[in-house]
């Protein structure tokens, strides 16, 4: 039986999917062995059915992300957390350090869309569209939100990474990942 | 300023080693030790700044600001609080004009809470500047106040003494010793020097013997053989050897070395000398706790009449050759300290940091020569050992524990002091001795000991059962489990010298788990998470802080389940129970002006 995997990139900026994609032609070998449901890579939006095993990208910062998180969790017996903003937070977590603020939300947008010098904003408004998801207090990690099962950090994690981990898992046995597959920088 | 900073370091001779007490002489005249202070002390001493501001830093009782006329310190610890003690440091801070850890616009007084005073058997207590109030209620609070702003100096606030010697002109304190039983070892009458005496006739090899004999162990709570640590010390060839006496009880709920400090003096220094011939030691060092400060001119003077007696000093009792004297090193604040290799560094002039082991404090300690660091009551138990015999001494107690051990009772009973029994009585009895009918809950040890439930009272107190320093705390069906083990995080958070990770960081994340249970946020696997994380911590750091830190948790976990899955949230969906997504959407919603199309039902209605 051929195993059902689903991907997602949240809060994140798919560098996580691209270092997938530099399995390069593993990726063949890959698809003998799996089927791809929801995931950006063949553009299917919805769960077709429970999948073994679900790949996120990036943390959570708005409330799709939550929702879409919680969505994973549900359907996916296995979920991964995928490269340092999933795990930690990463970049976006950068603005949870606005915390002595009395308002850091506020702060937050502010600096972005209205008074930081490179800012070119005419309306002078903070973008506020009802399609827009709503932004949360601050930025979640994964493991904030939902049971994580496994953390694979780097950022992104190398193809290598990504490759050996998902052969492991696949297997049902332990990853053995080299030193330099583990390093961060 | 600056020529009292200068006389404060030529009176310890520019000496670096001295600089504990140069920052101690510098606090007091100046009430604190600003960076120009600092600048200046490092040139006198030909070190750098940053050495003598990372030992201003690291003491609670230096300030790197101004503090004060008056420095008010309460003493935050969780028997205190029990008390009342948060009622009392109210009043304070209303009748003051302040805030704990402010100073005064006019610089008359600063408020501050300090971990531990050593006086939870007349709790709450405070001490003012070296001033000790005890059973304070908010009447006797607000009279205080007033009269400290009227201009009391804080020694004329003491109206009664306590007993014993807390009446004794040179110490003349408000403090109780409460000795609510005295056993058959050191708080009966003892003979004066009788130990010293029969020592000095015999080899030192002999009354390393005979301390093997009795089969006396470290009273500070580890356990370790006192005979085999003085062996030890005695073989290591060197120059000199030091003694030091510990006289650091920091450990929240032990005071007994405090009645042994007020009452049996001469009988610890005459242990001292006993170490000092065992061991071939000229010099010894009494580390007195800050917070004892008040018993410190007594001490001097039972220092100074043993000189006079010539039981200090050379040709001790007329041993030719023998000589020893002892100084007293005042501590500054800091509950690591109690650590003996930590103890050492503070006398060094150092910060209180441990030090690596091997080699061991006997092998090489004070300024890299063999040392012998003792506790209070040990070198108390020598003095009575060389005058009865190991054999009789063995006689009390059980195999591996013997002697008779002193118990700092306090918390939730009738009758909280200082009780004398054999090792190896049980905790129902000691109980029933302090009147203890409603007691659910016994931190046994400290904060780094156990918690035992109703079930466990008919367990035994000594190394091979409950090891305990001292320190019995006795808490009732009416307390909250979760905010003593709170507590006693927060005391080692505060306390943690910050040399190791896991300890540093660790403490922080076991008390906001803690505080997620209490809050109703966790689930079993956070119990888990409690558990790893504790061993951890345990396993990694390098003293015994750390080692026994997570011990609040681990042993709560162990001997009170019931109080943790009562708070516990099943889910089984996958989401965690600590993850509110309303929450984290308030302020959102609030900024955007609109409700959540996701998570708001009602969104169309608004």
């Amino acid at each position: 039986m051929k195993k059902r995997i689903a991907t997602v990139s949240l809060a994140g900026c798919f560098g996580c999917h691209m270092s997938l994609l530099d399995i390069d032609e593993r990726l063949l070998e890959l698809l003998q062995q799996v089927d791809f449901d929801r995931s950006p890579l063949n553009d299917l939006k919805r769960f077709t059915r429970r999948c073994d095993i679900g790949l996120v990208e990036g943390g959570c910062c708005n409330e799709e992300n939550v929702h879409t998180l919680q969505e994973f969790r549900r359907n996916c017996d296995v979920l991964v957390a995928v490269g340092q903003c999933a795990v930690m937070g990463g970049l976006p977590v950068m603005r949870n350090a606005i915390m002595h603020s009395d308002d850091p939300l506020r702060e937050c947008l502010e600096t972005a869309y209205l008074n930081s010098d490179k800012v070119y904003n005419p309306s002078n408004r903070i973008p506020s569209d009802e399609a827009l998801p709503l932004m949360l207090d601050k930025v979640y990690t994964l493991a904030d939100v939902v049971k994580v099962d496994y953390q694979i950090p780097g950022c992104p994690p190398s193809g290598d990474t990504l490759w050996n981990t998902l052969k492991a898992l696949l297997a049902g046995r332990p990853v053995e990942l080299t030193y330099e597959q583990l390093r961060y920088d | 300023m600056n020529s009292r900073i200068i006389s404060a370091c030529r009176r310890y001779a520019n000496d670096p080693g001295r600089l504990m007490d140069i920052l101690l002489d510098v606090q007091r005249d100046l009430k604190g030790v600003e960076p120009a202070a600092m600048e200046l002390i490092a040139d006198q001493l030909g070190i750098t700044r940053v050495e003598v501001e990372g030992m201003v830093t690291f003491y609670s009782f230096f300030s790197d600001k101004i503090k004060g006329d008056v420095v008010i310190r309460l003493c935050g610890d969780i028997v205190d609080r029990h008390a009342g003690g948060r009622e009392i440091a109210k009043i304070f801070s209303e009748e003051l004009g302040i805030a704990v850890g402010e100073t005064s616009a006019d610089g008359r007084f600063s408020l501050e809470q300090t971990p531990f005073l050593g006086m939870s058997d007349q709790a709450p207590a405070a001490m003012i500047d070296q001033t000790i109030v005890t059973c304070l209620s908010p009447e006797k609070v607000r009279h205080i106040c007033s009269s400290l702003k009227a201009g009391v100096r804080p020694e004329g606030l003491v109206t009664a003494h306590g007993d014993g010697n807390n009446g004794h002109p040179l110490i003349r304190a408000e403090v109780s010793n409460n000795i609510r039983h005295a056993g058959e070892v050191l708080l009966c009458q003892v003979p004066a020097n009788a130990g010293l005496h029969g020592c000095l006739l015999l080899q030192p090899r002999k009354i390393l013997d005979e301390l093997e004999e009795s089969g006396l162990t470290g009273r500070g709570g580890a356990g370790f053989p006192t005979g085999r640590k003085w062996r030890v010390a005695a073989d290591t060839p060197a120059q000199q050897r030091y003694v030091i006496c510990n006289a650091d009880e920091g450990e929240p709920g032990t005071f007994k070395d405090r009645v042994l400090l007020t009452e049996r003096a001469d009988l610890m220094v005459e242990g001292m000398t006993i170490a000092a011939f065992a061991i071939g030691s000229s010099a010894g060092i009494i580390y007195l706790r800050a917070e004892y400060g008040y018993l410190r001119a007594y001490l001097e003077s039972v220092l100074q009449a043993r000189r006079e007696q010539g039981l200090l000093g050379r040709d001790i009792s007329g041993k030719q050759g023998f000589e020893f004297d002892i100084r007293i090193q005042m501590g500054a604040g800091a509950y690591i300290c109690g650590e003996e290799s930590a103890l050492i560094s503070s006398c060094e002039g150092l910060r209180g940091e441990p030090k690596n082991r091997p080699p061991f404090p006997v092998e090489s300690g004070y300024l890299g020569f063999p040392t012998v660091v003792d506790n209070v009551e040990t070198f108390c138990c020598v003095s009575r050992i060389m005058d009865r015999g190991g054999a009789w001494f063995g006689g009390f107690g059980t195999g591996k524990s013997t002697g008779t051990k002193l118990f700092s009772v306090s918390g939730d009973c009738a009758r909280p002091g200082v009780y004398e029994l054999p090792f190896g009585i049980t905790v129902r009895e000691l109980l029933e001795r302090a009147d203890a009918a409603e007691a659910a809950a016994v931190q046994v040890g400290g904060p780094s000991g156990e918690m035992i439930n109703m079930g466990q009272f008919d367990r035994r107190l000594c190394l091979e059962d409950l090891p305990t320093g001292g320190s019995v705390m006795v808490f009732s069906l009416h307390r909250n489990i979760l905010e003593i083990v709170d507590y006693f995080l927060e005391f080692f958070i505060e306390e943690s010298c910050g040399y190791c990770t896991p300890c540093r960081v660790g403490n922080v994340f076991l008390r906001k788990r803690i505080e997620k249970v209490r809050r109703g946020l966790c689930e079993r696997e956070d119990l888990d998470y409690l558990k790893e994380l504790g061993k951890t911590i345990s396993m990694t750091s390098r003293c015994g802080l750390g080692r026994t830190s997570p011990n609040p948790v681990l042993s709560t976990i162990r001997n009170f389940p019931l109080v943790y899955a009562v708070l516990l949230k099943e889910h089984g969906d996958g989401v965690q129970a600590s993850f509110d997504i309303q929450s984290a959407l308030e302020e959102s919603r609030r900024l955007a002006k609109r409700r959540s199309m996701i998570y708001d039902p009602n969104y169309d209605e608004t």
